[in-house]
């Protein structure tokens, strides 16, 4: 499902560019609006769906298991926090909104304080594990961890 | 520098009947390019293909009123404060090349129909006028030129690359305004007012000329692009679009059950996010 520009949506901002991972959102420098150089390798990750500020970048479903007619639709509103997805089959009868969080706390208030984390010990460095992996998700240890057994509670909200 | 009438004084070079002609040739070129590249574009038939498609996932009928005040935010947020544009620096450089370019054809147009002669001495405002005019399309366009355009982010492209036909409209511009200042401030300089003479009516024959091949066009399908958005988000079509939910609404919570259990039933205003910074990590 390769994305497309709306050409009257777009204002060029380049947010699209600024967030593609592949580097395939480029500004078209005669229209100066966004354009996907290279649909083959556009792998559908939505980024620039989500992240343009007019709605401009939209999916185009391949025929062969996304026929022609249905339509697949995001918002995503960062100062809600939420994220809003509308899906319409292609007969036009189911038609239907789902709805999100995406974060429980304001932007850029979390983000790891890596230095403020002790420096991995010299076993640490030897060993195969990720530094400062979780205990509980050591497999090495015993057998798989429950959420009792690890010591941990359920807590709500999304974490960082 | 600012208040003498640099018409005036070419009166007595060139008659004012020929100005005005000048004048007239202009504005029917930029009416009849702009009908060709909407019948090249077809730019008019999308727009009502759109309307039609959007008429039958309406969810409801909008009225006569309901479309002229649709109207009307548009021509007061998008046509008059350029308020589609997200990027502050993009916006603030097209409105000062947008009123620069309006305040100084009119005040061209006032100078060469009204006050052509030195006999007809204009009013002090409209030689002023179309001074600051010049320099406020001259100072919106080297600034796109210069610091927007070259921005990775934006179109990566060098100051000193031509971009043929993506260019021919702020190349217009900007040599319009800049020729047109040399000019004007080179009264009485012989020959080198005269150059810049010619090269500010060979800029301006380009920027009018070159309607159908540039992007002058864009003053007349984007306001309506902007109305049609306003009018499916207001009929309820919204382009398949998902609707935009009021969390604190209970009915929203009950239907969602996620936010309130993870948000509680007042979420907070949660910031930026991505647009705390402009777009420019390439």
């Amino acid at each position: 499902m390769p994305t497309f520009v709306y050409m009257t949506r777009c204002d060029g901002c380049g947010q699209c560019v600024d967030i593609c991972p592949s580097d395939i959102m480029h500004i078209d420098t005669v229209t100066r609006r966004a354009y996907n150089i290279e649909p083959n390798m556009c792998w559908e990750c939505y980024s620039c769906v989500k992240a343009c500020p007019h709605q401009a970048i939209d999916c185009r479903g391949y025929a062969d298991f996304a026929p022609l007619g249905h339509s697949v639709r995001v918002k995503r509103d960062e100062e809600k926090g939420v994220i809003a997805w509308r899906i319409k089959f292609r007969n036009g009868e189911k038609d239907f909104d789902l709805l999100a969080p995406i974060t429980t706390k304001p932007w850029g208030t979390c983000i790891p304080q890596l230095r403020d984390v002790s420096a991995p010990s010299k076993e640490l460095r030897d060993s195969e594990l990720l530094y400062n992996e979780p205990k509980y998700l050591r497999l090495d240890d015993g057998d798989l961890h429950t959420l009792k057994s690890a010591g941990l509670k359920l807590k709500e909200g999304v974490y960082y | 520098m600012f208040t003498h009438n640099p018409i005036a004084d070419l009166s007595a070079s060139i008659p004012p009947i020929a100005m005005q002609w000048y004048v007239i040739a202009m504005f029917i070129l930029v009416v009849v390019g702009t009908i060709l590249d909407m019948a090249h574009k077809k730019s008019a038939k999308y727009f009502f293909e759109n309307a039609k498609k959007a008429q039958k996932s309406a969810k409801r009928t909008l009225g006569g009123g309901e479309k002229a005040s649709l109207a009307i935010q548009t021509v007061a947020g998008e046509v008059l404060t350029s308020s589609e544009f997200k990027s502050v620096r993009r916006r603030i450089s097209h409105l000062f090349t947008m009123y620069g370019l309006i305040v100084f054809i009119v005040a061209t147009a006032v100078l060469v129909f009204a006050y052509p002669t030195p006999e007809q001495p204009a009013p002090t405002i409209w030689p002023v006028l179309w001074h600051l005019g010049a320099l406020g399309l001259a100072f919106g366009g080297y600034w796109f030129w210069f610091r927007i355009r070259v921005d990775v982010a934006s179109e990566g492209v060098k100051w000193y690359n031509f971009n043929g036909r993506g260019d021919l409209f702020i190349v217009g511009l900007i040599a319009t305004a800049t020729f047109a200042l040399l000019w004007s401030w080179t009264l009485g300089a012989g020959w080198l007012n005269w150059l810049f003479f010619v090269l500010f009516v060979a800029s301006t024959t380009m920027l009018f000329g070159t309607v159908y091949w540039s992007k002058f066009a864009h003053m007349f399908f984007k306001p309506a692009a902007a109305y049609q958005k306003k009018c499916v988000k207001a009929d309820g079509s919204r382009e398949n679009l998902p609707a935009d939910y009021d969390l604190t609404d209970p009915a929203v919570q009950k239907r969602f059950p996620d936010i309130p259990e993870y948000m509680g039933t007042n979420p907070a205003n949660m910031g930026l996010g991505i647009n705390r910074e402009p777009p420019r990590h390439y």
